[in-house]
């Protein structure tokens, strides 16, 4: 199963090397790829149809708990179908949909690796490898989107798209750990037998919260909904496979596959339920307003969502039933849609319904997969999407609370979607056909055929629901933790209040089709309340965001070093003062303090006295001159306490800068007063401050046991190990050995420096001179 | 002498910064080689002092029979001067440079990246 999955990666990588031969007629040889991974997941429907669930699992990361676990069950079979068969399709339909582009190859390489990721988060166990996949699906939606990487339009929309659901995938990330530190594990399949452990913990709604923003946002939930429509500049069979099909149901996928983990609480159902309602009726509300083909199907698309996240908030039998029935018949109808809706826009160069008419008589085989697809999205028997309907009201005539409400929502919502299939499916090929379409050529064979398989599929699994009952959809109910063996699916169950309300959706539907055209009218009514939308409000908020960002970076980064300095030490003085002040004493033990001598004196005053002659002259060569009588001085406390290396190092060190100093003196610049009273009283304040509680600090430390135990064993083995009597040399040159090799290569660097500093010749900066 | 050297350290440490925050880049440098100084001092200290007995192994014997300074802290100070060495000499040749170039000492012109400016 790991080769299955890693296959569309291998893919991916062998188009980067082989991809020329895949640019031209070769193309559509890639097709084999998810054509043969369906045959391969197709092999295992009697064993899954028979209850049988089957798991690998590949260490990854055992010490975390992080592994490659893969389950097939009921509800991975049928998404992984639905990934490799229309994965098949579209992978087939886009040799012809781009023949010729000159980066063909780089969008099958996409394509895979999308493919190869969602079949990997649909198959995975484990929740870390899970949110693995899902960010990678996010990553090559990305790619896809911003394909015409030349539109600025396309590469926004992929931005916003990779941020949404980026965003969800972190949410995602929170909610996996936050699981996993409630049950202790990763794996899905153990955190099955401890649902009571995790709604009983003070935890749940939290995680249930993480989960759902992951979910919405992937699958386009209000208020996250509006990455989809933009998603649609991608090139028509990205929208196909994964802004209808897949990746936008990988949300639906990650509730249905919580559902017998986290479901069945007040929380879970009724927030499914508002959330699912509310976008089912709002996106097709706003399908009615536009003209873009596209842009119908990506709001009916939403809708469609909505639907399944409120069927799953349900919770019923029956709704589960509904759920996975209606997840094959959207994959069916929406994927033959859009990819009518590329022929269309591929052979006419337009996408605008308002200007589409009678184009049956150029590309029948089109026509027919666009009114059937249109007839299954209607739900009219006999097709599968009359079975969805019908399960789908059945279910919500089940509801507990508000039945009359949701049911009314329901009926709306497929009223609405009704039109918007008919707009989209038999509108563009009905009427009068256009004088600016008469000389419109027939699509090809690889582009009609995918959406013909499509729509007659839909047409069949209507008439013949056996085909997918016991296969597909009552091992996805067993996954959701239900049973439904019991249950027939069937064209005709009796005359009872559920075909009522059918047959009043499709006769207010049609009626609807034929009185409200799509109209650019209508579009920019719409438009008028852009302001108040989700997308406005969140476009908003980022440009706030980023024009504070700036302003706090201005703030910080403003490119003096006094600034920088002035911040830090400021930082370090109120945060070390506090604590010295909530603690002030300084316990100082005189006894263990060493004596002051009278030549101790005399070089503290030296050394004070040149430190405030530096500070103050205002001679350069004075300055120098006094910071070098620092030095010694310093140089002669080292004498004083036993340091007689140090010593030497600092006179000859000391001695040096000021020579190179001297050196260079009179090419300094002149010693300038730059700034003036007040700035230099405070700096005044700041540096005593700092001097202060250093000075402080030190006495606190002092107070403090010290720990000789390192230099000890140094002293202990100088001589017996490294035959040195000096043990700081030693300790230098033989135990640090290695230390003093890399300092001596910064002093070289150093060298080197100085040495090119002074040689260099500028020729564009130094022509003034 | 701990107290004394404490007020000392204090002392560089003052100094350093406030020549540190000066706008003159001459002034840059003598501000962090006084700041140096300080940490050395400061290292030193905490290290504890002691007074005539350096970490040297006396000639006859193979360890050391009396007390003796911890030669740890001083391994690390003759780095840290060595090393500040290095920076100095750096930094004064580049200030020496940058003034021929630039034409200028002060830091706040200076924080641009073009010619121009």
């Amino acid at each position: 199963m790991l080769a299955a999955i890693l296959l569309g990666f291998l893919f991916a990588i062998f188009l980067v090397f082989a991809g020329k031969f895949f640019r031209g007629k070769l193309a559509v040889l890639s097709a084999l790829i998810p054509g043969g991974l369906f045959a391969y997941f197709a092999s295992f429907i009697p064993q899954i149809s028979s209850g049988e669930i089957i798991s690998k699992t590949y260490q990854w990361v055992p010490a975390f708990g992080v592994d490659l676990s893969f389950k097939l069950d009921g509800l991975s079979l049928l998404f992984s179908l639905m990934i490799t068969g229309i994965g098949f399709l579209v992978f087939a339909y886009t040799a012809s949909y781009l023949r010729g582009h000159k980066y063909l190859d780089r969008f099958y390489g996409y394509l895979s690796l999308f493919m190869a990721a969602m079949l990997g988060l649909v198959l995975s166990d484990n929740l870390i490898s899970l949110f693995v996949f899902w960010e990678l699906t996010s990553i090559s939606s990305f790619f896809l989107i911003g394909f015409n990487n030349t539109n600025p339009a396309s590469r926004k929309s992929a931005l916003t798209a990779l941020g949404i659901t980026g965003f969800g995938g972190f949410f995602l990330l929170a909610g996996a750990l936050l699981l996993g530190s409630i049950t202790g594990t990763y794996s899905i399949s153990e955190m099955l037998s401890m649902k009571e452990a995790i709604a009983g913990s003070e935890y749940y709604i939290l995680a249930v919260i993480f989960i759902f923003v992951a979910a919405f946002t992937k699958s386009a939930q209000f208020p996250f909904h509006f990455w989809l429509p933009g998603a649609m500049k991608a090139p028509t069979p990205v929208s196909t496979y994964l802004h209808s099909a897949t990746m936008v149901k990988a949300g639906i996928y990650l509730l249905m596959r919580f559902t017998p983990v986290l479901g069945d609480q007040e929380f879970w159902n009724i927030t499914l339920i508002i959330v699912g309602g509310i976008t089912m009726v709002y996106s097709a509300i706003h399908a009615l307003f536009r003209t873009d083909l596209k842009g119908v199907l990506a709001y009916s698309t939403i809708s469609a969502l909505g639907i399944l996240v409120f069927l799953i908030g349900l919770g019923t039998k029956a709704a589960f039933l509904a759920a996975a029935v209606f997840i094959i018949v959207h994959a069916l109808y929406k994927a033959t849609l859009f990819l009518v809706t590329g022929i269309i826009d591929h052979q006419t160069g337009t996408r605008d319904v308002t200007k589409l008419g009678g184009l049956r008589k150029i590309m029948m085989p089109v026509a027919i997969a666009g009114i059937l697809a249109a007839i299954s999205s209607a739900g009219i028997p006999p097709s599968v999407g009359f079975l969805g309907k019908e399960l789908t009201y059945e279910a919500s005539m089940h509801a507990e609370t508000f039945t009359i409400i949701i049911v009314i929502a329901i009926v709306l919502t497929k009223i609405l979607l009704l039109w918007a299939g008919f707009v989209a499916g038999i509108k563009p090929f009905v009427g009068k056909l256009p004088d600016a379409h008469k000389d419109v050529k027939a699509p090809g064979f690889l582009m009609w055929a995918p959406a013909i398989i499509l729509a007659v599929l839909g047409i069949l699994f209507g008439i013949f629901p056996m085909l997918i009952e016991s296969a597909l959809v009552k091992p996805v109910v067993s996954s959701l933790g239900a049973d439904a063996s019991d249950y027939h699916l069937a064209l005709w169950h009796g005359f009872n209040t559920v075909l009522l309300l059918s047959a009043i959706t499709i006769a207010v539907g049609i009626f609807l089709y034929f009185f409200l055209k799509p109209s650019a009218k209508l579009e920019s009514r719409i438009g008028k309340l852009e302001f108040i939308s989700p997308k406005s409000i969140t476009e908003k908020g980022t440009h706030y965001f980023s024009v504070f960002s700036a302003f706090w970076t201005n703030v910080f980064q403003n490119g003096y070093l006094r600034n920088y300095v002035t911040t830090i030490v400021l930082f370090l003085v109120v945060l070390v003062g506090y604590v010295m002040f909530g603690n002030p004493t300084v316990l100082i033990d005189y006894r263990q303090l060493s004596e002051v001598t009278a030549y101790e004196l005399a070089v503290v005053i030296i050394l004070i006295a040149g430190v405030f002659y530096t500070v103050f002259t205002k001679s350069r060569l004075a300055a120098v001159a006094a910071m070098g009588v620092v030095g010694l001085a310093i140089c002669l406390i080292f004498v004083f306490y036993s340091a007689p290396d140090l010593a030497m190092t600092q006179f000859s060190i000391d001695t040096l800068t000021v020579i190179l100093f001297v050196l260079v003196l009179y090419r300094l610049p002149k010693y300038l007063t730059l700034s003036d009273y007040k700035m230099r009283i405070r700096d005044g304040v700041l540096s005593v401050a700092l001097g202060t509680v250093i000075c402080l600090l030190a006495l606190q430390v002092l107070a403090e046991p010290t720990n000789s135990e390192i230099g000890d064993f140094y002293a202990k083995n100088a001589y017996i190990m490294a035959q040195g009597k000096n043990v700081v040399n030693v300790i230098l040159v033989d135990f640090r050995g290695t230390d003093t090799l890399m300092e001596i290569a910064v002093l070289s660097i150093s060298a080197i420096g100085v040495f090119g500093l002074l040689k260099l010749r500028l020729k564009s900066t130094d022509r003034s001179q | 002498m701990e107290i004394l050297l404490a007020i000392i350290i204090g002392v560089l440490y003052a100094a350093g910064i406030y020549m540190i925050l000066r706008r003159s880049l001459v002034k840059l440098i003598i501000g962090i080689i006084l700041l140096g100084n300080g940490a050395n001092l400061l290292i030193f200290l905490l290290g504890r002092i002691t007074e005539g007995a350096p970490p040297i192994i006396p000639e006859e014997s193979k360890v050391f029979l009396e007390a003796y300074a911890d030669p740890v802290p001083q391994a690390l100070i003759l780095t840290a001067i060595v090393i500040s060495f290095g920076l100095q000499s750096f930094a004064i040749i580049l200030v020496k440079r940058a003034h021929k170039v630039v034409k200028t000492d002060d830091l706040d012109e200076m924080n641009a990246t073009d010619e121009d400016s």
